[in-house]
């Protein structure tokens, strides 16, 4: 059945739109957007007091299929991801085993097809078992169906290896997303460095760890042509690396966390290792400079990191706990909650980061626009929903956050993937 | 003293008062007298289980809280094992509420995790007394070095203390910044840049990098063990070139004041940090703070059990 989103404040900065209107889908696309639209034998919905936004897309996604599917698979992870919004994520490599093969790209695409809820991308590792020494066979790869090449968790420590990496990706118009931490720089390291480190007594984690790798892969990416894109900024100093890096025209894009403008190191006091994450919780300086490079453009995109793990993996001691948290079903509302409440972004603003600009760096057809003719994926935002974080109502299989007891203001209301409606008023359809 | 003992646990100096700390040296006082009777034993623990819970080898710190608990009539009961309990299969938590279930009062633990007894103290319900996490805290080495200064110097406001050696990696020396600056002494580290924590300076200390600073109008020095391994990770180019910049011999004793103090948490490495003459000449308190480590302990363990005697 046909659908019509009656009354909506629709935000599409593809069209420079940001007006109340309605949309009609009819057979899985955008079919109109305009004033008054009346059709007969379609489902109505109003969208009064609501933003319709092109269907969110996570850059920065693992869903830990295959090889941990105790923590997440693919149905619990898009289960999380259209709570939050999400219609579409893009998964890092770093499964066991590792995504760095034809054979694997094409598992991961069959298996996401049966889960059936979301539009589920993969990225390919850069180099074979992310061991930055050999590339993967890019053409077989991209051929399959990947989106772009990562070996996130880990750099690419040899510049060289990094440079023809980028060389061979750009033949296939393939982005490098890059996880920028000079491992001898971190080498132990469990939260930021400084005085909190010090007073806890733990080994800190220098920014400089993070900023000397943002402007080597910067360089390296003026060398080779390609597209460079940085993974989970944290500090004050790579968002000025990337700001000079675009003044210079070179092809670099770059994404934050909504961890990394919410949360500072604080969190990790008392030793919460849910708030444990790579790269680490910085300070307010930090979070005030990618405030400022989100508003400036000079960060194109707001992923999740989304990375669950299991309770065994986090109720350890600190040094040995897992990094990462959950992120998909909150990063929409802390998202609303710190830049658009807070204007930092507009709803404009709130779209490209959370799907045009994504859409844009990944390639992906007909995707991150409310452009008559593109796929109807379509967020329903609702400004005045809340939700309390607790345990009990996370979707995702694991349960590792520290916002745990937090109030979150804005909720998906809707959420249309590919003309369907998937996720209703708290329900999954 | 008006203040009361109120916490279920002894994790850390920083979270501890001024008052609190009072409270505990006033203590320990009572207590040192037991250890020099010929019969050295009070019935105050009789009845309560105290388990040592050490993940990383000791010797000084273990006996002296052994000898602490048994003078005190408490049971004991000693577990020493691996720093990681992962490799068993059984996380810290498991084997701690399997400890629980044994129905035990206090849990001395030591760690190589910082922060694994503060874990602990939110998950199980008896005592936790920290004996050492990481490189955050000792609070009760501390606190004994701080009750061996106040013995000697009749007081800790003003006095010039003195910590040389590794401070990043050291929970002694957390401890006793914490604890000297709460109660109102003037504390400079000093030690090489590579072995200075960041930021150290904002918790209230100076910072020095050459050892003549750190002796001159010194009261107290208290030189930190060079842990040796650490020079094969560049922390320091050889032991040779550290204790020529960082070991106190007698040579740069004679930059000291004549009353100073001495002293070091143990074990020595003889020639390095501090050479046998130092260690062992007038100045050196260093077997007093053993001694001392005894009482501190004894009077912790009595204000922790207090408190579940009344919750009780």
């Amino acid at each position: 059945m046909d659908i019509i989103l009656k009354n909506g404040r629709v935000v599409d900065p593809a069209n420079s739109m940001d007006t109340e209107a309605d949309i009609l889908v009819k057979a899985g696309k955008i079919a109109q957007v305009g004033k008054g639209l009346k059709v007969q034998d379609a489902r109505q919905v109003d969208c009064k007091g609501k933003v319709v936004l092109p269907g969110l897309i996570d850059s920065h996604t693992h869903f830990r299929q295959p090889g941990r599917e105790d923590e997440e698979d693919f149905v619990t992870g898009s289960r999380a991801a259209l709570k939050g919004g999400f219609t579409s994520v893009l998964c890092m490599a770093n499964t066991n085993p590792v995504v760095d093969n034809k054979g694997v790209v094409e598992y991961i695409c069959s298996e996401a097809a049966k889960a059936g809820l979301i539009n589920i991308y993969t990225v390919a590792a850069v180099t074979k078992g992310l061991e930055g020494k050999e590339l993967t066979e890019t053409a077989q790869i991209s051929a399959a169906g990947a989106k772009a090449l990562s070996d996130d968790g880990k750099p690419v420590i040899n510049p060289e290896i990094l440079r023809r990496a980028m060389e061979y990706a750009k033949m296939f118009n393939l982005p490098v997303i890059s996880h920028c931490e000079d491992p001898f720089l971190s080498r132990n390291g469990v939260m930021n460095e400084g005085l909190l480190s010090t007073r806890m007594g733990l080994k800190g984690i220098p920014r400089a760890a993070e900023t000397v790798m943002v402007a080597r892969d910067i360089e390296i990416a003026r060398l080779s042509g390609a597209r460079l894109h940085i993974a989970h900024v944290s500090t004050k100093e790579s968002v000025e690396a990337v700001r000079q890096a675009k003044k210079r025209k070179i092809a670099v894009t770059c994404e934050t966390c909504p961890h990394y403008f919410v949360l500072t190191e604080e969190a990790v006091s008392e030793y919460n290792t849910n708030a444990k994450v790579n790269p680490p919780l910085r300070t307010q300086e930090d979070v005030e400079a990618i405030k400022k490079g989100l508003s400036d453009g000079t960060i194109d995109i707001i992923s999740t990191d989304h990375a669950p793990h299991s309770a065994e993996e986090k109720d350890v001691e600190f040094d040995f706990a897992a990094t990462g948290m959950i992120g998909l079903e909150f990063a929409a509302s802390l998202s609303y909650m710190e830049l658009v409440k807070k204007n930092v972004l507009d709803w404009k603003g709130f779209a490209e980061k959370l799907s045009i600009n994504p859409s844009r760096l990944l390639s992906l057809k007909n995707k991150g626009s409310l452009s008559e003719g593109a796929d109807a994926d379509i967020t329903v935002f609702d400004p005045s929903g809340t939700r309390k974080v607790e345990i009990s109502s996370i979707e995702s299989k694991s349960k590792n956050t520290p916002l745990l007891g937090r109030e979150l203001a804005g909720t998906a209301a809707i959420v249309i993937v590919g003309g369907k409606i998937k996720y209703e008023n708290g329900k999954f359809c | 003293m008006a203040v009361a003992w109120k916490r279920k646990d002894l994790l850390d100096l920083e979270s501890l008062s001024a008052e609190e700390i009072e409270l505990i040296l006033e203590t320990t006082g009572s207590f040192k007298e037991i250890s020099q009777r010929p019969i050295k034993k009070v019935p105050t623990l009789r009845g309560q289980t105290v388990v040592l819970f050490f993940f990383e080898p000791s010797t000084r710190t273990r006996t002296s809280f052994e000898l602490a608990a048994k003078r005190m009539s408490a049971d004991i009961v000693n577990i020493q094992t691996n720093a990681s309990s992962l490799t068993k299969g059984e996380t810290l938590k498991d084997t701690a509420r399997n400890i629980e279930a044994m129905k035990v009062n206090i849990i001395i633990m030591r760690h190589s995790c910082s922060g694994a007894p503060h874990m602990l103290a939110g998950s199980v319900s008896p005592s936790i007394i920290n004996a050492g996490d990481g490189s955050h805290e000792h609070p009760t080495q501390g606190l004994l070095d701080i009750f061996t200064i106040k013995e000697h110097k009749k007081k800790i406001e003003g006095l010039n203390v003195s910590i040389i050696g590794d401070i990043a990696h050291s929970r002694v020396a957390r401890s006793n910044i914490w604890g000297l600056t709460k109660l109102g002494a003037k504390v400079t580290v000093c030690g090489p840049a590579t072995l200075m924590p960041p930021e150290v300076e904002k918790l209230g200390v100076k910072v020095t990098y050459d050892i003549k600073e750190a002796i001159e109008g010194a009261d107290v020095i208290n030189m930190l063990r060079i842990q040796l391994e650490r020079q094969g990770q560049n922390l320091f180019p050889s032991i040779r070139d550290y204790s020529m910049a960082f070991g106190l011999d007698a040579g740069k004793m004679k930059m000291a004041k004549k009353d100073v103090l001495i002293m070091h948490p143990g074990p020595v490495n003889r020639g390095v940090e501090i050479t046998p003459e130092v260690a062992d000449g007038p100045y050196s308190v260093i077997l007093e703070q053993v001694t001392n480590g005894i009482a501190v302990r004894m009077a912790v363990l009595y204000l922790l059990s207090g408190v579940k005697e009344r919750v009780e």
